[in-house]
């Protein structure tokens, strides 16, 4: 039996929300280029250091948008994400002088999801 | 205090008949004396021995059947070989003699130590132990006679042409008398060698021969008389007038005779320095077990070496420990009483272990209890001890030299101090060697002896109490306890066989019995990494969240 791994990309649009003097996206990252990447536990491969998101805020810009947690975020406005520092991709996220982010996001399909959750696979 | 349990003995030293009169230890306690803790029978030290003959063998046979543990045995060896002799076919003949046993029994030891009531037993053995002392003597007069030859020969080699054709001689040149230089010297450092090696106390008396002495000797007398054989028939038949050649045949000589001494340091000191096995010494009685690395021995040097580490480092055999073990064993037999009905052996055994078992049995509770009541009544008397010594040290000073000069007083010597401070400590002291079961091991002289000496190099009260508080190993007490040792090697293979992997020996005394394993050390295979001191760095493990 060989596992596919079935993954897709989503470009996913957040308007950010102004919180007093903020401009919040409601959600939280992990990972980066001097990070260590064997604990992120959203991650296929331990070795993998890109930039996840661990946490969404429920009811936030995020939310409302369709990120979710566990997501791979690959580029932000155009920006690749995949070689940068955890404080780099933070200060691209929360540029203040954008309102909008557009990410493209790398998910693991519902299928794979549901297959993980079930703990086994389906019989046909 | 102090009750006195002496009794007057008088020793008998077999083999130099001589009558001595020995002290005893005196017991701590009334009533201790007379049989209770300690054998305390007279004892002296005196030369090894053993007995040649059939008889003794056989009266050897009886009375160790018979004899209780404390009683002395007679040593048998087999009989007086000579010095090149066959150990093989010794070892036959012991083993026949033998009566129910397979192994091999052969004693070996250089004290002996005999009580009262064997005097008369043993004058009746004296004619027949006058022959340990030959065999000893004997081997001792061969080996000089051996060393006078090996000596005297090259000195022969050389005078002896000038003596029987001085006519026909050439006379000696230059190189000539340039090799007398090297024949003194080569001598001289040959004889230092010999010396150092060969002549040094006997540790040890050892049931067999030491073989690889043995087969020096035996190579050297061959190698001398192969010389003399060849001087004889081509040089004195032949009257050779070459003074020259005959120089350096003596000197080839002398040099054989340092490469054969050489040959004796590897094989006698040498060899047996790597080590190869590790023994573990167990004692029987209380289950002190040590382990040591020993080489390539034979099984009689490997039981010498382990007796002497015995002497250093295992406690003191204490007879008196082992009596709480004994009565509970007792206990446990006397516990049930089964009655044979149908005749069948097995069953009763059958019977007595399934009833022992269903037995509900309290005994360990009663140990568990017993032992720790024990712990703490020792910690008791031990803090009252210690007290008591340190106040007692405190009662006397050391007189610094401008006192000693100023005022006199009441000055004492070390000893009289000992003696001064010694009834305020003497009490506490008593008490706690006898909840320790150790009073027999002290006697009061010693004690004082002990006090005196600390007093005099500026011990500690501390280090007085350490030889009280810890058993100490054999060495440290007073010489009747070690020295009245017999040892016994038991052993199934021939003691001059060399130790091999899973061998097993006995070393059996008059109280208890050494056991010792053999196991041979593996080869170790090691291999080498590399690291390159750059190659050590390091990075911090982080995982940030960051909420965005």
């Amino acid at each position: 039996e060989t596992l596919v791994k079935l993954v897709s990309q989503q470009r996913i649009e957040i308007q950010k929300l102004r919180q007093g003097n903020n401009l919040i996206l409601g959600f939280s990252i992990g990972g980066g280029i001097d990070q260590d990447p064997g604990q992120n536990p959203f991650s296929e491969d331990k070795t993998d250091k890109g930039i996840y998101v661990t946490r969404i805020t429920p009811g936030g810009p995020a939310d409302v948008a369709g990120l979710m947690m566990g997501d791979k975020i690959m580029q932000v406005n155009g920006w690749d994400m995949t070689m940068v520092t955890h404080d780099k991709a933070r200060k691209r996220l929360t540029k203040k002088n954008e309102d909008v982010v557009r990410l493209l996001v790398t998910r693991k399909s519902l299928e794979e999801a549901v297959k993980q959750s079930m703990g086994g696979f389906p019989r046909p | 205090m102090w009750e006195g349990g002496g009794r007057g003995g008088v020793c008998v030293c077999v083999g130099s008949e001589v009558y001595t009169q020995c002290d005893h230890p005196w017991s701590l306690l009334k009533g201790e004396g007379a049989g209770g803790a300690g054998r305390q029978r007279p004892i002296c030290s005196s030369h090894s021995l053993a007995a040649h003959s059939e008889r003794s063998r056989d009266r050897h046979k009886s009375r160790s059947k018979d004899s209780r543990s404390e009683k002395s045995v007679t040593i048998n060896t087999p009989p007086a070989e000579p010095l090149l002799g066959d150990s093989a076919v010794r070892g036959e003949q012991v083993q026949d003699d033998n009566w129910g046993e397979t192994t091999t029994a052969v004693t070996g030891t250089s004290e002996h130590s005999l009580s009262q009531e064997d005097i008369v037993r043993i004058t009746k053995d004296l004619e027949d132990s006058v022959g340990l002392d030959c065999r000893r003597y004997f081997t001792r007069t061969l080996a000089v006679i051996l060393g006078l030859l090996v000596f005297l020969t090259p000195l022969a080699f050389l005078v002896l042409p000038h003596l029987l054709w001085p006519e026909k001689l050439q006379s000696c040149g230059t190189a000539c008398e340039g090799l007398f230089i090297s024949v003194a010297f080569k001598l001289l450092i040959l004889l230092l060698a010999v010396w150092a090696l060969f002549f040094r106390p006997a540790r040890a008396g050892l049931p067999r021969v030491f073989v690889f002495r043995a087969l020096l000797a035996v190579l050297v007398l061959l190698f001398v008389v192969s010389y003399w054989l060849f001087y004889g028939v081509r040089i004195l038949d032949s009257q050779d007038e070459n003074y020259q050649g005959i120089v350096q045949y003596a000197v080839s000589l002398v040099d054989a005779l340092l490469f054969i001494h050489y040959l004796a340091i590897v094989l006698l000191e040498l060899r047996q320095l790597q080590p190869c096995f590790s023994v573990c010494v167990t004692r029987s009685t209380d289950g002190e077990t040590r382990h040591y690395n020993l080489g390539q021995l034979s099984i009689q040097r490997a039981a010498l070496a382990i007796i002497e580490h015995y002497y250093c480092d295992f406690p003191v055999h204490n007879p008196a420990l082992l009596s709480a073990s004994k009565s509970r064993a007792a206990k446990h037999l006397a516990g049930l009483k089964v009655y044979n009905v149908d005749g069948l052996a097995h069953s009763q055994s059958r019977a007595m272990i399934a009833a022992a078992a269903r037995r509900r049995d309290t005994s360990h509770n009663e140990l568990y209890y017993e032992e720790a009541e024990h712990e703490r009544r020792v910690r008791k008397r031990k803090a009252r001890l210690v007290v008591a010594v340190e106040e007692a040290f405190t009662h006397i000073k050391r007189m610094q030299e401008e006192e000693q000069k100023k005022a006199p007083g009441d000055v004492m010597d070390p000893r009289e101090a000992a003696q001064a401070i010694f009834p305020s400590m003497a009490r506490a002291l008593q008490k706690y060697l006898r909840t320790t079961k150790q009073q027999h091991c002290h006697s009061m002289e010693s004690i004082q002896q002990h006090l005196a000496f600390c007093i005099t190099n500026n011990m500690t009260p501390k280090a007085f109490l350490e030889s009280y508080l810890t058993p100490g190993p054999t060495l440290q007490y007073s010489r009747d306890h070690w020295l009245a040792r017999q040892w016994t090697l038991i052993s199934e293979a021939s003691v001059t066989s060399g130790l091999k992997d899973g061998s097993i020996f006995l070393l059996k005394c008059v109280d208890f019995s050494l056991v010792v394993t053999s196991k041979k050390i593996p080869y170790i295979q090691m291999s080498e990494e590399y690291i390159d001191p750059k190659s050590h760095k390091f990075v911090l493990r982080l995982q940030s969240e960051t909420s965005v």
